[in-house]
């Protein structure tokens, strides 16, 4: 671990002494040309949308006259961007997750970004909301995402209503040997907080509750609390020693592949599965996440992709006038889109590509009663005992004592 | 490179080189100085001072004065070293004492002094650096304020004049000029302005572009432009907006005050954040020293201490089941390979290193995939209902059979390479005297392999005990009690410090630094124990 870190500094080091090398040969020629004088924007994004970024971020540095660098960070963007900051080598700009905010504000690694009325009213509601932390706006939001159920039409023409139908059909086409699954679901040995949230939330259970002013309170916490172990036992109902239909042998690394090798009708899982479905020649279509039978709705987490003005960067202004006055427009947010299919957060932007994608109108259909994921620091004490409580429950454990304990870890967590 | 910066001439001086018995030591001062060795000696102090010089900008940049006077003196020292004719002895010493001191000595270190912090998510920075993040964020927008178009310029010269913002009003068109002492309205008739609402050009001002303003960031956004009901400040290089900090720090009382709901949150230095009455606290903290408290938690924390001890019995079990199973097998397996009835050798040796060849993560990898209870090839193969890495005992089971089938090979090789050296007149002789192949093997074989294979096997064993790798590919410490989601059955020390220091719980690395120097320590502990038994054992066979 000590390694790990150890590297990391001499690796911002390295970089570090590259740019001050670099700032020194362009010295001279800064001298001759005031335009490009000192202004240089560095942005942080993971790898497939570094190849995106490229062009626009080159267009605007010639608009403005300033360098622009995109540099790819392909392996824990969110760790490394605070350790950076921290050591006063971070970018300026960083692409990433909105849960992201409750950490990074935390360590103070990222700045708010104010944007004007009708610049806010051009996104989707949604996602304004959950680029907003403390009720300050911290990034700004260009595409969202949400799971939805897809499903294999051949096996299964219908959308089901409620889980009760899935699992009918779905011990259908098993009986008739057509597949071997109910439901592709991952769940995994550790089990999946945000692929079961959907479940969770429909049998009544819940994370957070909201403050007063609308924002996730992390004292009120929902797990441990008699409606999540209600919710547990109706997951556990579904679970290996249950009806079978949730099991821990489909994890992250199988569950898409045992969809698209046609072994069960249906996968619930996000956008970034379409291109896997599709290179497997399945026909499918998409619905929302069915709810128990009078439970409530299935709610699925909405997830949020945004720009942040990092609070360390050497050039603050330039970052602000690149992501509240530059990121906001439909160009950028289209050929984001383009490097990865995922709904684009402006409205203008989706109504672009709604045509010629229909799929992104239904996730965006499918995650329309989505919850905004959490972003408060809590959230982070949240993930792992959830899933591994989740984990247990589908394998046998008792949900009442798994559940019980799971509350007691997280809210142990929460300072 | 620690040889050729060695001495003068030292890859040409072969006598020089000779037993230190067969020349006095003297001769080397009087060594003649060749080309090549000046050469190499020109080149490597070259390279010296090329990589002191390429280590110092970031030192200046950062204005870390000790770092520097540091790494002044450590070049001095080195030039000084090879340059003089004297202290012979030291030129071979330095080189490895400054990349062990570089390496070790100063990682551990540095993790040593974590150990006594609350350094993690929350608490990284400076007590001032909590402060101004706090007044940062805390900036608001003042409702119904209007959005400015603006541009900025400066006095006078672009580079050093001070800032000024021209700022645009969206109702009015009016243009006024703004800077730490307010606004002051300009004549229309002295400025250009665009159709957005840009200032191009005012008299008595120069406009900068972006660059230049960009070559000023700092002070663009540390300028705040006071106006009646907050302040002017800027969003971008092109626009500027009215904004209030509701929070502010009170030195006086150390605290934070809100000015809109008027809260206040004082600083607790034993926690390293602002804490309000009712206990809530500021999201943003700061890193304290917190002592011993990282240590006193692993041994008191029943969470922490009980799987703690849990942990560590199945992480010796694991090294020692490693590592001693693929002795066991490697040894076997090289035992008959070595037999001279064995025929066609050479094959079996190429398809035993085969394991060893491959990458061991991918294997890791592919091994999990076989051990699924339901897809997986094992299941599958032998018509198994087993639920492999979902119950304590079988999973521990199978990161061993993982463990065995990648090292396995490797102590094949060891082994084939040590029973080689033994002489075979040896065995022979025991088999005159009538000695059983058994016996033969315990009394001279084992005991020879065992002195070459000890401090391979210790080593086998350090690595073992750490072996990230094996674990986290795998099972990722799973399962996991059900009422315990931080120690799983198969978690060794070090992937739990892993899942502390970087897992989804956020960062906590003191605390991890904390355990890693109990894990330091008794690693420490059994390499020297079992070192001091190999000495035993060798003087008893030799």
């Amino acid at each position: 671990m000590r390694i790990r870190t150890a590297g990391v500094v001499a690796l911002f080091a390295l970089a570090l002494a590259a740019s001050g090398c670099g700032g020194d040969s362009d010295e001279p020629a800064a001298k001759e040309s005031p335009k490009a004088a000192g202004g240089k924007l560095v942005i942080w994004a993971d790898d497939k949308r570094t190849e995106t970024l490229k062009p626009f971020a080159e267009k605007f540095g010639q608009e403005n006259g300033v360098t622009v660098e995109v540099q790819a960070v392909s392996k824990d963007l969110q760790t490394n961007f605070v350790t950076a900051s921290q050591q006063g080598s971070g970018p300026d700009v960083v692409v990433g997750a909105h849960d992201w905010i409750g950490n990074l504000v935390q360590n103070g690694a990222i700045d708010p970004v104010q944007l004007a009325a009708e610049q806010k009213s051009a996104f989707n509601a949604t996602a304004i909301k959950a680029v907003t932390f403390n009720g300050q706006l911290y990034g700004v939001p260009y595409a969202q995402e949400n799971l939805a159920l897809i499903r294999n039409t051949e096996l299964a023409p219908e959308a089901p209503k409620t889980i009760e139908d899935l699992v009918a059909t779905g011990k259908q086409l098993k009986a008739s040997k057509k597949v071997t699954e109910t439901l592709c679901l991952q769940v995994g040995q550790n089990g999946d907080a945000y692929h079961i949230y959907p479940l969770y939330s429909s049998a009544g259970g819940y994370l957070f509750g909201a403050g007063a002013n609308g924002d996730y309170d992390p004292k009120d916490l929902g797990v441990g609390k008699p409606a999540s172990i209600e919710a547990f036992k109706k997951i556990g109902a579904l679970g290996e020693k249950g009806a079978g239909v949730l099991k821990r042998s489909i994890a992250d690394t199988n569950s898409i592949a045992t969809f698209t090798g046609k072994k069960c009708a249906y996968l619930i899982s996000g956008p970034w599965a379409i291109a896997d479905v599709k290179k497997a020649n399945i026909t499918y279509d998409i619905s929302a996440i069915p709810g128990f039978a009078g439970g409530k709705e299935a709610q699925p987490f909405v997830g949020v992709q945004a720009f942040y003005v990092a609070a360390k960067g050497k050039n603050k202004a330039l970052a602000q006038e690149f992501v509240a006055n530059y990121t906001t427009t439909p160009d950028l947010a289209v050929a984001l889109y383009n490097a990865e299919a995922r709904p684009p957060a402006l409205t203008a932007a989706l109504d672009q590509v709604k045509g010629s994608d229909p799929d992104l109108a239904k996730f965006q259909e499918a995650g329309r009663n989505g919850q905004v994921l959490p972003a408060i620091p809590a959230m982070a004490a949240i993930w792992d005992p959830f899933g591994k409580a989740e984990a247990a429950v589908i394998g046998g454990a008792d949900p009442t004592s798994t559940v019980t304990a799971a509350g007691k870890t997280i809210s142990g967590q929460i300072k | 490179m620690s040889t050729p910066l060695s001495g003068p001439g030292s890859a040409t001086q072969a006598p020089g080189r000779g037993p230190v018995g067969s020349r006095p030591p003297r001769s080397r001062d009087h060594a003649p100085i060749t080309v090549t060795g000046l050469a190499g000696k020109v080149l490597l102090l070259g390279l010296t001072a090329g990589i002191a010089l390429w280590a110092a900008f970031p030192l200046v940049d950062g204005e870390q004065w000790a770092g520097l006077a540091l790494l002044a003196a450590t070049t001095a020292g080195l030039f000084y070293l090879y340059l003089t004719r004297r202290h012979i002895p030291a030129k071979y010493l330095v080189p490895g004492t400054l990349f062990l001191i570089a390496f070790q000595v100063l990682p551990v270190l540095y993790m040593a002094s974590t150990a006594f912090t609350n350094f993690g998510d929350g608490h990284r920075g400076s007590k001032d650096e909590a402060i101004v993040a706090i007044q940062t964020s805390s900036v608001t927008q003042v409702p119904g304020s209007a959005q400015y178009a603006l541009s900025i310029a400066t006095t006078g010269d672009p580079a050093t004049a001070p800032l000024v913002f021209l700022v645009t009003d969206p109702a009015t068109g009016a243009v006024s000029a703004g800077d730490a002492g307010g606004l002051r309205r300009l004549d229309a008739a002295d400025v250009t302005v665009t159709a957005g609402g840009r200032v191009t050009a005012a008299d008595g001002y120069t406009v900068l572009n972006v660059g230049q303003a960009s070559a000023r960031s700092r002070e663009v956004t540390d300028l705040v432009v006071p106006t009646a009901g907050g302040a002017l400040r800027s969003s971008g290089l092109s626009r500027a907006y009215e904004g209030k900090a509701v929070r502010a720090y009170d030195s006086g009382c150390d605290c934070v005050r809100d000015a809109a709901t008027g809260r206040t949150w004082t600083a607790d230095e034993e926690v390293g954040a602002f804490v309000a009455a009712d206990g809530e606290r500021l999201a943003q903290g700061w890193k304290i020293n917190v002592g011993l408290r990282n240590f006193t938690r692993v041994l008191t924390d029943g969470n922490i201490s009980g799987p703690f001890l849990g942990a560590l019995i199945w992480n010796f079990a694991f090294a020692i089941g490693s590592t001693g199973g693929t002795f066991l097998l490697g040894m076997l397996i090289a035992l008959v390979l070595h037999s001279p009835r064995m025929r066609g050798t050479n094959i079996y040796r190429v398809l035993l290193v085969l394991p060893y060849a491959m990458p061991s993560f991918a294997m890791l990898l592919a091994w999990r995939d076989m051990f699924n209870a339901d897809f997986g090839l094992i299941n599958n193969l032998f018509g198994l209902h087993v639920d492999w890495f979902g119950q304590p005992w079988t999973a521990r089971f199978a990161v061993i059979l993982i463990q065995l089938w990648l090292g396995y090979p490797y102590m094949f090789l060891v082994a084939t390479g040590a029973l080689q050296a033994i002489p075979r007149e040896l065995t022979e002789a025991t088999s005159v005297d009538g000695a059983s192949p058994w016996q033969s093997f315990r009394a001279v074989t084992l005991p020879l392999l065992l002195i070459a294979l000890s401090p391979l096997l210790i080593s086998s064993f350090a690595f073992n005990f750490n072996n990230f790798n094996a674990i986290y590919l795998t099972t990722e410490g799973a399962p996991f009690p059900a009422d315990n989601p931080t120690n799983g059955a198969t978690d060794l020390l070090i992937t739990y410090t892993y899942r502390l220091a970087f897992g989804g719980q956020g960062a906590q690395f003191g605390f991890a630094a904390a355990i890693s120097l109990f894990i330091f320590a008794i690693v420490a502990v059994v390499s020297a124990v079992s070192f001091r038994r190999t000495r035993k054992q060798e003087e008893v066979y030799s």
